[in-house]
């Protein structure tokens, strides 16, 4: 059985899922932002910069980003997550530092650390995502210098269709091969920060659904702009 | 030819363009990509001319030399104290910049600044590595004692204080409360209580609105309706008995605020000044 209409009744196989966005939503934070795509959704407060213990941990030439992903407990479809890092928080957690480094001008605050906590009270899929388009936001709302926002949208293919921004459903697809390509990118040089795979797909459709990707992005990017600007109204 | 594509106090985002072409120039906040001028942080665009730059509207304070600060010790070491400056960098207070008094060699230092204590302190000198140097000699720098302290975003603090100290002088003499306000966000409210919370809700007004026109006459109608009739005319005759009074009261902290417990204090005043 071929796929022919998407899952959750999204019109087009290149349609996001609805998109809402906000700034300054945690008072103590130095910024703060929520992302919600779809029943996906992520924050993130950043605070800092500030001084970094252990001393050791400390860069004299420029300051340090930490990230921490963490779903909360009943986040998922399934079972209870079990907070607090595991492997593959870890991963994530990495990965979306490095998807946010190269954007950030850290060289202001040597031996000071940037911390962003990003936390999922409910997710469906694309949540790492989710997290670096909230983080990015939070940073710029914390007022980081940093060069442009990052933007993140998973692509692949279901079956024989290329789509974008996969829910779980799409992503526990059975009646085909599915991939799942989480990417970022940075708007202003077309840079991608982040690409991962997950599942099976060819070359020429790896292509096509990553250019496909590149173009929906923009409309991410835009509601990130427009929730920061929001703020000052 | 250039462009430029913002218009005064637009407000940006990183990565936005704010004018292309090579004839516009970059500022503060802003860095080229290519032909273009993009935002390199969060803030209100500024267009001077040819040259487009950003005033932040958020973040954290960065140390500077010659602000004035509202730091707390934390932590009292063999040559002086450590003061958390609500940034991401300590500052060190050396005992020579302590005070004008002499303070005996093995002094407890604590006696003179506590742990815990906040005062006020004019930063005198910031390393490349953001090592910084903090001194409380001079007019207006000392221990505070009694009062609140509440914390206001860095990026607001001229808006708090207004043009030549407008804003902060007018809520001082409404509400008769002593006010004092620290570049790293920090200000310091003492006076009746009552007094005290239209103070600190007048400044968090300003605060929030800080990027508006007309604040001023905001904050004064505020003021207006939230202190009762007879208090605003009793406030207003004691902060006039007061002024004139301030240049004498100013000497007097300074000599009655520090070390109290050093009896050789009156005796080696000249310590100082033959330097």
């Amino acid at each position: 059985m071929a796929y022919t209409k998407r899952i959750d009744g999204r019109k087009k196989f290149d349609e996001l899922r609805p998109i809402s966005a906000k700034t300054g939503i945690i008072q103590r934070a130095n910024g703060s932002a929520m992302f919600q795509i779809g029943k996906t959704v992520a924050y993130a407060a950043v605070y800092g910069p500030r001084e970094l213990h252990p001393k050791f941990m400390q860069n004299p030439k420029k300051g340090i980003l930490r990230c921490y992903y963490n779903m909360m407990p009943f986040s998922g479809s399934g079972d209870r997550v079990r907070p607090g890092p595991n492997r593959r928080a870890k991963e994530i957690s990495m990965v979306t530092e490095k998807s946010l480094l190269p954007v950030l001008d850290l060289e202001q605050f040597p031996n000071s650390v940037v911390d962003v906590f990003i936390e999922f009270p409910q997710t469906d899929a694309g949540s790492r995502c989710a997290g670096i388009c909230a983080a990015s936001m939070a940073l710029a709302d914390a007022g980081i210098p940093m060069k442009d926002l990052v933007s993140a949208v998973s692509v692949g293919r279901v079956d024989d269709k290329i789509v974008v921004d996969l829910d779980y459903s799409e992503e526990a697809y059975e009646g085909g091969p599915v991939a799942d390509i989480p990417m970022a990118v940075i708007p202003s040089t077309g840079n991608v920060s982040l690409l991962q795979m997950d599942g099976e797909i060819s070359k020429e459709m790896l292509i096509e659904a990553l250019e496909i990707g590149k173009k929906k992005l923009a409309e991410i990017h835009d509601a990130q702009r427009k929730a920061l600007k929001e703020k000052y109204k | 030819m250039g462009e430029i594509k913002v218009k005064e106090k637009d407000i940006v985002v990183p990565g936005d363009i704010l004018a292309t072409g090579m004839d516009c120039l970059p500022s503060y906040g802003t860095y080229r990509l290519g032909d273009d001028i993009r935002a390199a942080r969060l803030g209100l665009a500024k267009v001077e001319g040819k040259v487009v730059k950003i005033t932040s509207l958020s973040g954290r304070y960065i140390p500077k030399r010659g602000d004035t600060i509202i730091a707390k010790i934390y932590d009292v070491i063999m040559s002086g104290w450590l003061l958390d400056t609500n940034s991401a960098y300590h500052a060190m207070l050396g005992m020579k910049e302590a005070t004008s008094r002499f303070i005996q060699k093995g002094a407890d230092l604590t006696r003179i600044y506590a742990l815990g204590d906040y005062v006020v302190c004019k930063i005198t000198n910031v390393t490349s590595q953001k090592l910084v140097d903090v001194s409380m000699r001079g007019p207006g720098l000392r221990k505070l004692e009694g009062g609140r302290m509440i914390e206001v975003n860095t990026h607001k603090v001229p808006r708090i204080i207004g043009k030549d100290g407008s804003m902060v002088t007018m809520i001082k003499n409404a509400t008769n409360c002593r006010i004092t306000v620290g570049q790293n966000g920090l200000i310091w409210v003492s006076g009746e209580p009552d007094m005290e919370n239209i103070a600190i809700q007048a400044i968090q007004k300003a605060e929030a609105e800080a990027h508006t026109g007309g604040l001023t006459d905001r904050i004064k109608g505020f003021l207006d309706k939230n202190i009762p009739k007879e208090a605003q005319e009793k406030n207003k005759a004691k902060a006039q008995q007061e002024s004139s009074n301030e240049e004498e009261s100013r000497t007097f902290d300074r000599d009655n605020k520090f070390d109290r417990d050093n009896r050789f204090d009156r005796n080696n005043r000249f310590d100082r000044d033959k330097k």
